[in-house]
């Protein structure tokens, strides 16, 4: 237990460091980069919950796929050099954002929440593939999902293929 | 020990950080980044809800599961957007892409 | 304790073997030399800089020949990104070609197809038929975009 709580620790300030690299560093790329290490860590997150087949996930979709859709589009709009300021709402947004997370943090904070005592299920592919595969789970949104990738796909297509 | 506090306060400082990039970016990338930032939060306080709270059903973690697929259909459109915008104006900054603003 | 992993152990012993040979050893090999290198720019710093203060460098001691096992003589030819063939020209930062951003797209949708499968497949058994079915459809779905990409030719490079 000791072990999960070191790594709980380590991933959150790498995580949340990464973050604010994300939003305040001046380099495009690198801010990129920095959300592709943020990835990584919300993958161990997930692996000190105990909820393995998502920590694969959030690997296979997020550090693997959605990362190289983002730095393929850095490249081709060519506006790393003119990197990425801060518009007019520097101030508002950040009281915003503080507001909010002061909100967020006073709400559950002040929530008791019914912990369960019980020991976690693992692993949790077999269980997952139950739930989402079987007659009685989720297997409406299952095949909705790829209606939905395609819908974005096409969409996609046609917004960038050249007349 | 860590509990589920832990994991609900980090969810929510990804997420106002995440907030602010999206309110005060000008890069349109850099907005869509944020907001991957945002539905990551999401998604951590989702996992470990689904952990403290009903750690046998995993409903939590189909959930996240549905969030990712959306997540990926959701940057492939908006980066297509994002592209054809640049092939059109020049141009991502969020500020300057105001042809339908009075 | 390698061994218990079969033959997945032995993969990881011959990256690590690689990784070893090809990378670390050379870069450690060379380090005295380095050394020197780092050394001497270090003293030109400080005779061009602070004059002065060079009487009281020691003089750099005769590494001896065996310690230079791999020499790191840099020259500006030899740290170019192409050591040979055409010279480069420009920077890194030229705008691609937007046709890259289909394969992207292609590959996005085949990925999230593996996240579905992967599970149905380790499943297989206790599913059964209504999982076959239901993975089957879910496939033809992703396949229609596919062949939307395919027949629009946004895959051929012309």
């Amino acid at each position: 237990m000791i072990g999960l709580d070191i790594a709980f620790w380590i991933l959150a300030v790498v995580g949340v460091i990464a973050a604010l690299a994300v939003v305040l560093l001046g380099d495009v790329f690198r801010a990129a980069l920095s959300l592709v290490l943020c990835f990584l860590t919300v993958a161990g997150i997930y692996i000190t919950l105990s909820a393995d087949f998502l920590a694969a996930v959030q690997i296979l979709i997020y550090v693997g796929a959605i990362s190289v859709l983002i730095i393929l589009a850095i490249m081709l709009t060519r506006d790393v050099q003119r990197g990425s300021p801060s518009n007019r709402l520097r101030l508002p947004a950040f009281l915003v954002a503080i507001l909010f997370f002061g909100g967020v943090a006073y709400a559950l904070l002040n929530t008791t929440w019914q912990v369960s005592s019980t020991p976690p299920l693992e692993p949790t592919t077999p269980a997952i593939a139950r739930l989402l595969f079987s007659e009685g789970g989720f297997i409406l949104p299952v095949e909705i999902a790829p209606i939905l990738l395609l819908a974005a796909i096409i969409g996609a297509i046609v917004l960038v293929r050249e007349k | 020990m860590v509990g589920l506090e832990h994991y609900l306060i980090l969810s929510a400082v990804l997420f106002s950080i995440g907030l602010y990039g999206a309110l005060a970016k000008r890069n349109a990338i850099v907005i869509l980044m944020s907001i991957e930032l945002m539905l990551n939060a999401v998604n951590i306080a989702m996992v470990a809800f689904s952990r403290y709270i009903v750690p046998l059903l995993l409903t939590g973690q189909v959930f996240v599961i549905f969030i990712m697929v959306v997540a990926a259909a959701e940057v492939a459109v908006g980066l297509a957007i994002i592209i054809a915008i640049y092939r059109h104006r020049e141009t991502i900054d969020a500020t300057k892409i105001d042809l339908m603003k009075w | 304790m390698l061994a218990d992993y079969g033959y997945i152990g032995l993969l990881l012993v011959v990256a690590i073997f690689f990784a070893v040979t090809t990378l670390l050893l050379p870069f450690f090999l060379s380090f005295p030399s380095r050394l020197v290198i780092y050394f001497r720019r270090f003293t030109q710093y400080l005779e061009t800089h602070y004059p002065f203060l060079v009487r009281f460098i020691p003089p750099l001691p005769k590494f001896p020949r065996f310690m230079q096992v791999v020499p790191y003589n840099p020259n500006p030819v030899k740290s170019s990104t192409f050591e040979c063939g055409m010279e480069t020209i420009g920077t890194a930062w030229v705008r691609f070609n937007f046709r890259y951003y289909f394969y992207a797209l292609v590959f996005i949708a085949l990925d999230v197809l593996v996240v579905f499968l992967y599970p149905w497949a380790v499943e297989l058994r206790g599913l059964g038929l209504f999982g076959l079915i239901a993975a089957l459809v879910f496939i033809f779905i992703i396949v229609i975009g596919y062949i939307y990409a395919w027949r629009k030719k946004v895959l051929e490079w012309k």
